[in-house]
């Protein structure tokens, strides 16, 4: 039996024989040698929960799922008309009508004033309805009352607001000392000219409301609340939406039982033309205005 | 293939609508912030304001403000996409500022402001 006089056979034999403590190294040189080896059952990775399953399979099915996405719309847009073709099927008698009609219409130059504020009117009040009704959940989630108190968040609010009282900062407060009456000046402008250039109720409203946020970060909500309370955002919001329903309101009931509404609509490029228009443009900037201040306040605050 | 690139390049504002709604929704399902999240839905929404008024455009034609008293209807673009991409940009801004208060509120609740934390914590307290 010359053949099996190699280590590996003899261990072999042993094995066959049953002497499995050959293997075994000595207890004491084995925790010497290798004290940090972990056992084999911790080195394996437990078994992957379903909710693992799940979260790794989301990245790739999502990935996948867009990039499927994306290549469907691609050829959409490739089979889509071109782009800037005069004879899109977009471009129908309807554009005909609001561009060669709307003047005598409507009275205002601005035919995308023009058709938001008169012949999609009812439209428009949904949007400024939209804005508020997002101002007053805001509200309904984020003002400090009875229910949403905490006093150790007070105490937090008191301790920054005492912070910020002390650093002001002066370069801020100087400039916007130069910048707000400009700044409050093109805000109006933009909403009184509505139907004549671009922009209106809305644009306009967005910059008065940013003055008003450049105001009250420069020199504190404080500050603001001397001109602008939450009594004020009641009375200003809930007016400026009734009086665009009641204006609407007249000229619908009227306009569709064939009657004259009386309305002048004066000479188109005047400022004071374009009947109703002007007043329409003046309340949802007031709304837009007011909710974009509200927004900055109440998440900075938690009040107006 | 020619023909294809020219499409491409004629139609590039919507080709860059079609991929930003992509980047965008990809932001939305992969990301773990809510504050990254509503800022993706927020591209997303870009994305299609930009389509919408790349649909309104006209080659060589003016924006729909009537000069010189011209009532051509050949001068100027299509007013419609641009009365649209109007109410789409404030209910924008409306479902924005909501989505923030929300995620205001759950951060006073649990502390944190991502998403599978969140989760944990409610299946957590549903335990």
């Amino acid at each position: 039996m010359k053949i099996f006089k190699g280590r590996f056979f003899q261990n072999l034999i042993m094995w066959v024989n049953g002497d499995t403590e050959h293997f075994l190294p000595p207890a004491d040189t084995k925790m010497m040698e290798s004290p940090k080896v972990p056992s084999v059952t911790q080195t394996l990775r437990p078994l992957p929960t379903k909710d693992e399953v799940f979260l790794g399979s989301f990245t790739g099915l999502s990935i996948f799922l867009v990039i499927g996405l994306v290549s469907i719309l691609l050829l959409t847009t490739y089979n889509l008309p071109l782009f800037g073709d005069p004879d899109n099927p977009v471009v129908n008698e309807v554009i005909k009508r609001y561009v060669e009609k709307g003047v005598e219409e409507t009275g205002a130059i601005n035919v995308v004033a023009g058709m938001i504020l008169d012949y999609r009117a009812f439209d428009t009040l949904g949007e400024a309805s939209v804005l508020l009704l997002a101002g007053t959940s805001v509200m309904m989630l984020l003002l400090k009352d009875i229910k949403n108190t905490d006093p150790e968040d007070d105490q937090i609010a008191a301790y920054e607001m005492e912070i910020e009282e002390r650093n002001r900062d002066l370069i801020l407060q100087k400039i916007t000392m130069i910048l707000l009456p400009a700044i409050i000046l093109y805000g109006i402008y933009v909403v009184i000219n509505g139907h004549l250039s671009p922009g209106g109720g809305f644009s306009g409203g967005a910059i008065l409301g940013a003055g008003l946020i450049l105001y009250a970060s420069a020199f504190g909500t404080n500050e603001v609340r001397k001109i602008f309370t939450m009594k004020t955002f009641k009375i200003l919001t809930t007016s400026a939406l009734m009086t665009y329903a009641i204006c609407k309101t007249y000229v619908f009931l009227l306009g569709a039982n064939g009657i004259d509404t009386r309305i002048p609509l004066g000479t188109p490029g005047a400022i004071f033309s374009s009947g109703l228009i002007f007043v329409l443009d003046v309340c949802v900037g007031i709304i837009v205005a007011c909710t974009m201040y509200g927004f900055y306040s109440i998440f900075t605050t938690g009040e107006i | 293939m020619n023909n294809l690139l020219k499409t491409m390049i004629n139609d590039r504002f919507m080709i860059a609508a079609v991929l930003l709604f992509g980047f965008g929704f990809m932001n939305l399902l992969l990301q773990k912030n809510l504050i990254r999240k509503i800022i993706s839905f927020n591209i997303m929404e870009s994305s299609i304001f930009l389509f919408l008024a790349s649909q309104g455009y006209i080659n060589g034609r003016i924006a729909p403000i009537i000069v010189d008293g011209i009532l051509d209807a050949d001068v100027y673009i299509n007013p419609i996409p641009s009365g649209l991409v109007l109410t789409g940009i404030v209910v924008s801004v409306s479902v924005t500022a909501f989505f923030l208060a929300l995620t205001v509120r759950l951060y006073n609740i649990y502390k944190t402001v991502d998403f599978d934390e969140i989760m944990l914590l409610v299946n957590k307290e549903a335990e």
